[in-house]
């Protein structure tokens, strides 16, 4: 059985004009993808600002309507089932926000926040909420003093951790994680990365992890997806992405990220010249006449690349 | 690199900030020096003062809300003791600066050939139609592709990297022998970033320009610095050439930072965590060694009262009593090292 599979998404937003506001175009943010995750695997979406990764994780909790295209999970297709169902379900598919600083309401109490999804979802007492919330705090490494204080009095690291055990109270299947990290400080990034490596283990957590760090990727996710421009350019395990990268796309980003070890520089910034040049070059190898991405073929059982 | 190719020299320099009445050092007593056709990368986590010490060098400060006191030094004068009239004179001619996001720097509603042009009409005699054309050079300079037609050109209409060439293309407009760069590419993506950082590099090699280069990531530093000077609650802690750094980080603050980061070394093992957060300004407790707080383990009677910046190597500072004690091992822990190692001082 499938657990979890999205199948030939698409995700437009309409562009409106003239007076009438009429649709006149679309964004394609997203633009047929399919992926899958396997029950307790961390599976990256990578790629650039704009590339579709937000809409995709928005899309798959069901905060962005699908154009068409189907989200299956425990066999039902979450685009297409009846409100109960949905309810039902949705609980089991949580998010955490790309941007700690405006995601959790600053009016609300940090004990309201994380209380929210189970008042929405459950019936508890007030003690037996209580003792839920401070369960779920106290997992995230918070101490019981700051349940009553507002999201502005802690620092991003800890506002992430408030995000996340909110995400976490419903005791959800799937986490989509969105650029959970971007905005921290690397020690707090460090806090946060490894943090969400014990809750994943604890609870059997799968992950959408959406990054366009392949730094952090390489070191938190089994198989990486990269997109560009709403559609998939490559497909594979971190060691086919990392090893054997095969889209000139994948190994441009690969080739960006910043060079820890001095004695590697010079190789980098010539590697980093000889793929944009062959990228201004060759471009019909990896794009079509329109510009637009390939259809994915197989590299290998587990390697997909959008190649002629 | 001798005294005669000091650029830029930071004496004693110590900014503070009024909170509540109050007046709290977010630089303190700083010491700096940048050499000529350099790359100074300042080092830290977010509020540790680097964008302040950028800052005062610029004099960007409110006067009603800092305090400064020091010297800087640069070319033969002290700058804080200049006029405003006097810093205008050198601001965007001499030394200007980069910030983080492009899109507050820049003017929505101005071309962006007139932005860059905006310098020379300040600070040079060139023709309307010279700077012109110089504007038009200095684009393709950037790698901005039909540079004549981005003359023209609003902010709106260019890519976040774009942008970004436009606000590096500002700064270099007067050829000055001294950049700031603050986050330049924080707000970019990665494959826009390292074109930056190619760029960049590529001008100083040309232009023999010295950039102080502010940033987090030490990863960019890695790739674009010469020295790398690392800052902690608003003090340098460590100074050293960036290779030598990276190789043999001394101070346990700068070990910790880079064992927290992801890399293909420390695959599969949990990342290193600083224990605590930074104190904020009000918070910080100024006697003593400002790191303490933060380590676990440290020991009462190998510790010298406030820690100064010493040299332990030839180019290599370090404020740390005792430095090698503290190590940190394959799989990111804290191990206990040997207690006669403890560094003595002179
Ligand atoms: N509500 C919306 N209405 C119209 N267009 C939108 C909307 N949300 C996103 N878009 C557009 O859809 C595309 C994909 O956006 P998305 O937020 O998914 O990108 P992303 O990959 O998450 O980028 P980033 O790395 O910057 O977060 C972009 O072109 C964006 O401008
Ligand atoms: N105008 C200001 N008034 C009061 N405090 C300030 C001001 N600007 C910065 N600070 C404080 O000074 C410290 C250093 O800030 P900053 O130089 O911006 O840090 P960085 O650039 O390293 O992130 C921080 O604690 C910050 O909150
Ligand atoms: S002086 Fe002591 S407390 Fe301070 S950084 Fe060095 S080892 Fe840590
Ligand atoms: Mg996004
Ligand atoms: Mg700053």
């Amino acid at each position: 059985m499938t657990f979890f599979k999205v199948n030939n998404l698409k995700v437009y937003y309409p562009i409106r004009g003239g007076i009438f506001r009429r649709v006149v175009n679309h964004v394609k943010a997203v633009d047929n993808i399919n992926f899958e995750l396997k029950r307790g695997e961390t599976y990256a979406l990578v790629g650039e600002s704009g590339c579709g990764k937000t809409t995709t994780g928005r899309t798959v909790v069901g905060l962005t309507k699908a154009t068409s295209g189907e989200v299956i999970f425990n066999n039902l297709d979450l685009t297409k089932c009846n409100r109960k169902q949905i309810r039902e379900t949705r609980r089991e598919i949580q998010m955490v926000f790309q941007d700690p600083y405006s995601s959790l309401n600053p009016k609300k109490t940090v004990y309201d926040i994380v209380a929210e999804p189970l008042r929405n979802f459950e019936n508890l007492s007030k003690s037996e909420e209580r003792e839920q919330v401070e369960y779920f705090m106290w997992k995230v490494g918070m101490s019981r003093d700051s349940l009553f204080k507002y999201p502005h009095q802690f620092s991003g690291g800890q506002r992430q951790r408030v995000g996340i055990a909110r995400a976490l109270t419903l005791k959800p299947k799937i986490i989509i994680a969105d650029e959970p990290v971007s905005a921290l400080d690397a020690s707090v990034q460090a806090q946060v990365l490894n943090f969400m490596q014990d809750i994943q283990e604890e609870f059997g957590l799968t992950y959408l992890f959406i990054s366009h760090d392949l730094g952090i990727v390489r070191h938190m996710c089994n198989r990486i997806g990269i997109m560009y421009k709403g559609k998939f350019v490559e497909e594979g395990t971190r060691e086919d992405i990392y090893e054997n990268p095969q889209h000139i796309y994948t190994r441009r980003l690969i080739a960006s990220i910043p060079e820890l070890d001095t004695d590697q520089h010079q190789n980098s910034e010539l590697l980093r010249k000889n793929i944009e040049e062959e990228y201004q070059k060759e471009n019909d190898k990896y794009f079509n006449e329109d510009g637009s991405v390939m259809d994915l073929k197989p590299v290998s059982d587990t390697h997909f690349a959008a190649l002629r | 690199m001798s005294n005669d190719d000091i650029l830029l020299q930071v004496e004693d320099l110590t900014t503070s900030f009024r909170i509540d009445d109050q007046y709290y050092p977010a630089n303190d007593h700083i010491n700096l020096d940048v050499y000529e056709n350099e790359i100074v990368a300042i080092v830290g986590e977010s509020g540790c003062g680097k964008s302040a010490f950028g800052h005062s060098i610029m004099g960007m400060h409110s006067q009603e809300q800092t305090k400064i006191s020091g010297k800087i030094h640069f070319k033969g004068a002290d700058l804080l003791s200049y006029s405003n009239t006097q810093l205008n004179k050198v601001r965007g001619k001499e030394i200007s600066m980069i910030f983080q996001d492009p899109l507050t720097a820049l003017n929505p509603l101005m071309i962006v050939g007139k932005q860059i042009e905006e310098g020379m009409k300040y600070h040079t005699k060139l023709s309307k139609n010279k700077r012109k054309q110089k504007a038009i050079e200095i684009l393709s300079e950037v790698k901005i592709p039909q540079p004549e037609r981005v003359y023209s050109q609003y902010p709106h209409e260019l890519s976040g990297g774009m942008r970004q060439r436009i606000v590096i293309a500002i700064a270099i407009a007067c050829e000055p022998s001294l950049i700031i760069a603050d986050e330049p590419t924080t707000a970019l993506d990665v494959t826009i970033q390292a074109r930056i950082i190619d760029l960049l590099k590529e001008l100083k090699r040309r232009m023999k320009t010295s950039i102080i280069l502010i940033t987090h990531d030490l990863g960019v530093v890695s790739e674009m610095a010469d020295r790398i000077a690392v800052m902690y609650t608003g003090e340098f802690v460590e100074i050293g050439e960036t290779k030598n750094f990276l190789k043999n980080p001394l101070h346990p603050y700068s070990k910790s930072l880079l064992h927290s980061l992801p890399s293909k070394n420390n695959q599969g093992e949990k990342l290193h965590v600083i224990k605590g957060v930074v104190p904020s300004l009000n918070h910080l407790q100024r006697q003593g060694c400002r790191f303490k707080p933060r380590m676990s383990g440290t020991d009462d009677s190998i510790h010298e009262e406030t820690p100064t910046l010493r040299e332990v190597e030839k180019g290599h500072w370090v404020r740390c009593t005792c430095y090698k004690h503290f190590q940190i091992d394959n799989h990111n822990q804290v191990v206990e090292g040997e207690k006669d190692d403890v560094f003595q001082g002179q």
